[in-house]
């Protein structure tokens, strides 16, 4: 095999991991993929970052550390402004491949691609052609993974918003979601990375369902709902992330598919600290739908959460029983 | 329609100003205390940042005092700002009050709903009127900015502590009183004066400090504590990165005709940090570059407390200290940050800068120890 390219196993790598997977190995390089997030990770982020970080940047920084000792000879950092016009990711992300550079030594090379759609999509084609030169193949190659790639990320979507999969589900290799129409709804919100990494949210997805709960995610929404829910607000979001949490959220409330809405963001997370806010004022003031704000770092205890969750979910079936 | 908007150092001052020569009527937001930031971190979300609470403060008190129309700026992203005036709204409408909140967006190619905004502000004042009222706003603010620099030199060298901070504060006075536009130079040679007069050591060697970060810490005394009296009596002189007047030419004239804007900051910032990341962030890395380059003994970086684009800078200074060979202290501020705390920290720093100074002194600055920069950006370390 050729160039082993490491891929950090937190931030983007939820929403993008496909394209990044089939990109490389069009492209004939090894992909290594850093171990689940676990308690090594993240002390080694904590100790790495500076304390004010939050705790997805924590691991992330966690795992290039994990990456840099498994002898990776690149390590795949993009740098991802934003996919949409008008909108962004957040500035830590911006920012990536310069805190992951000052933060982790003895960091192999990093393999930084711009992807900046509020610029041409030339440019951004341009940036991963750059990239894709580093792995020296022949003509043409480069331009043929672009494609599959894309074709990739397509399939991850629809698999997504179609067949009801969350992202954990898709790249763990599950086919089709089980479920049992006399569950109860619950809508959970927040970043990708928080909400399927099983470590760092203590599996609270997995906790709803042992709970008898079916859990509905902005990833099983077409891009027109998110839209639609959105103008439940009064200004659209200029976050990637904060646009579909919400679009969801306002969504969810619209239709009235879900009973609870649980929202997980992590400790000091800025665009959160707004967007949930908004959220928990439109559901409060209607009154219909109960909403619970679960708020990680890496100091939170299991047994708070499963308390809460509990406690939430049996007041939502009370709910059912009496109204 | 009585206006109010939220303070910001010295332009809360050149507001009031400005709406009344407009002809509307301005109830400008009491001064910040403690009960403001009590206020407003009480009904704000737990994680916002200081800002965004003492803002609410600002509007409840001045809503409690008699206005009814809020005045405030939108924006585009990624930094919180942007989002700040529909969450205040959310939060006042939840507490009960009446009022009316103008938002003024950036037009982002669509100029209609800003000028929507702007006639309802307008109301039947002329053109000529607004041109003169802005005029007068700009040259206002510019006086009192070249106060404020004065003052920052004149602190370090007071014999009498507390002296120059009398004085800015008459020149201050004076010039938030004038109606007529002419007198301002005058107005502001006389504050000048004031500041001259004040009893100076003219042979001390202060301690220089450059403050860089976020820009509403830096030029809001209250929410930095009084960061620049506190380093001026201890005979320190400082230097402010940020003027709201830089920050309009920038962002309000020359991004709005797409020119480039802030170059000889972005190019300090490139070696570390070569891209947007909303807020201040690159200027933060550039600013501190350029401190260290002229020389400054030591930079101290302002935040509130969760500011995203900070942090993505906080992550990178301690790189740029170590390569460009300048001290540099992290000072994040929220509604707990308390001043004998502050100071604790200051003096520390201050003590660690007077030492280094010392041995620089003996040693000749050797600049060269830390590297040449720029020649490998791709690896530090």
């Amino acid at each position: 095999m050729g160039i082993r390219v490491g891929i950090p196993r937190a931030l983007l790598y939820y929403r993008y991991y496909p394209a990044w997977k089939t990109f490389f190995n069009a492209l004939q390089a090894e992909v290594v993929l850093s171990p689940e997030t676990n308690k090594e990770i993240l002390d080694a982020g904590v100790r790495l970052a500076v304390e004010e970080a939050c705790l997805p940047v924590k691991i992330y920084l966690g795992h290039l550390a994990c990456l840099r000792d498994r002898g990776a000879d690149l390590i795949f950092v993009p740098r991802v402004v934003a996919v949409e016009e008008k909108k962004y990711f957040c500035p830590k992300i911006l920012g990536l491949p310069e805190i992951a550079r000052c933060s982790v030594p003895g960091l192999p090379e990093l393999l930084t691609v711009e992807v900046n759609m509020r610029k041409k999509a030339r440019k951004v084609i341009s940036c991963l052609k750059k990239a894709a030169a580093v792995f020296d193949c022949r003509p043409g190659t480069a331009e043929k993974a672009i494609r599959a790639a894309s074709k990739a990320q397509k399939r991850y979507g629809l698999a997504m918003s179609r067949g009801g999969l969350t992202p954990a589900d898709y790249l763990n290799g599950v086919q089709s979601a089980a479920n049992n129409h006399r569950r109860l709804k619950v809508g959970v919100l927040g970043h990708a990375y928080n909400i399927y990494d099983l470590f760092l949210s203590m599996n609270i997805i997995g906790k709803l369902k042992d709970l008898g709960a079916e859990v509905i995610t902005t990833e099983m929404l077409s891009f027109e709902a998110v839209r639609a829910g959105q103008e439940c607000f009064s200004k659209e979001s200029f976050w990637t992330f904060g646009h579909e949490l919400l679009g969801a959220a306002g969504y969810f409330h619209k239709k009235g598919i879900i009973e609870g809405l649980v929202l997980v963001a992590s400790f000091g997370c800025g665009p959160d600290s707004l967007i949930c806010e908004l959220v928990e004022r439109y559901y409060r003031r209607r009154q219909e739908i109960p909403v619970l704000l679960i708020t990680l770092d890496e100091h939170t205890g299991e047994a708070g959460v499963v308390t809460r969750l509990e406690a939430f979910v049996d007041m939502l079936q009370w709910r059912r029983q009496t109204l | 329609m009585k206006i109010t908007y939220p303070h910001m150092g010295l332009l809360t001052i050149a507001l009031a100003g400005f709406f009344q020569d407009i002809g509307l009527e301005v109830v400008p937001p009491p001064p910040i205390t403690k009960k403001t930031v009590n206020l407003g971190a009480l009904h704000s979300p737990e994680f916002a940042c200081l800002p965004l609470k003492i803002n609410v403060g600002n509007f409840i008190e001045a809503l409690e005092t008699g206005a009814d129309t809020i005045i405030m700026a939108g924006g585009t992203g990624p930094c919180r700002f942007g989002c700040y005036a529909q969450v205040q709204r959310e939060i006042l409408r939840d507490l009960g009050c009446r009022f009316e909140m103008i938002i003024l967006e950036p037009p982002q190619g669509n100029w209609q709903g800003l000028f929507r905004q702007l006639k309802r502000l307008r109301g039947n004042c002329s053109p000529k009127m607004l041109a003169l009222a802005g005029l007068n706003l700009w040259r206002k603010l510019k006086a009192m900015e070249r106060l404020h620099k004065k003052s920052l030199k004149v602190r370090a060298r007071e014999i009498n502590k507390g002296d120059t901070t009398k004085a800015y504060n008459k020149g201050l006075g004076m010039l938030a009183e004038i109606k007529d536009p002419q007198a301002i130079p005058q107005v502001l040679r006389d504050g000048l004066g004031l500041l001259e007069e004040v009893p100076k050591d003219s042979n001390s060697q202060p301690l220089r400090i450059g403050l860089v970060g976020e820009i509403y810490t830096l030029l809001e005394p209250f929410a930095n504590l009084r960061i620049e009296e506190l380093l001026g009596d201890r005979g320190v002189e400082v230097e402010c990165s940020a003027y709201i007047s830089d920050w309009i030419i920038e962002h309000l004239v020359l991004n709005t005709l797409r020119l480039p804007a802030g170059l000889a900051v972005k190019k300090a910032a490139a070696p570390y940090l070569n891209c947007f990341v909303g807020g201040h962030g690159r200027e933060t890395v550039g600013d501190t570059v350029r401190y260290a380059r002229r020389g400054f003994d030591g930079v101290i970086h302002v935040l509130p407390f969760t500011c995203t684009p900070e942090i993505v800078a906080q992550s990178i200074l301690p790189v740029v200290s170590r390569r460009e060979g300048i001290p540099f202290l992290s000072v994040s501020l929220d509604e707990q940050s308390g001043e004998a705390g502050l100071i604790t920290r200051l003096e520390a720093f201050l003590d660690l800068l007077a030492e280094k100074s010392k041995k620089n002194f003996q040693l000749s600055r050797k600049k060269s120890l830390f590297g040449k920069i720029g020649s490998n950006a791709g690896k530090w370390r």
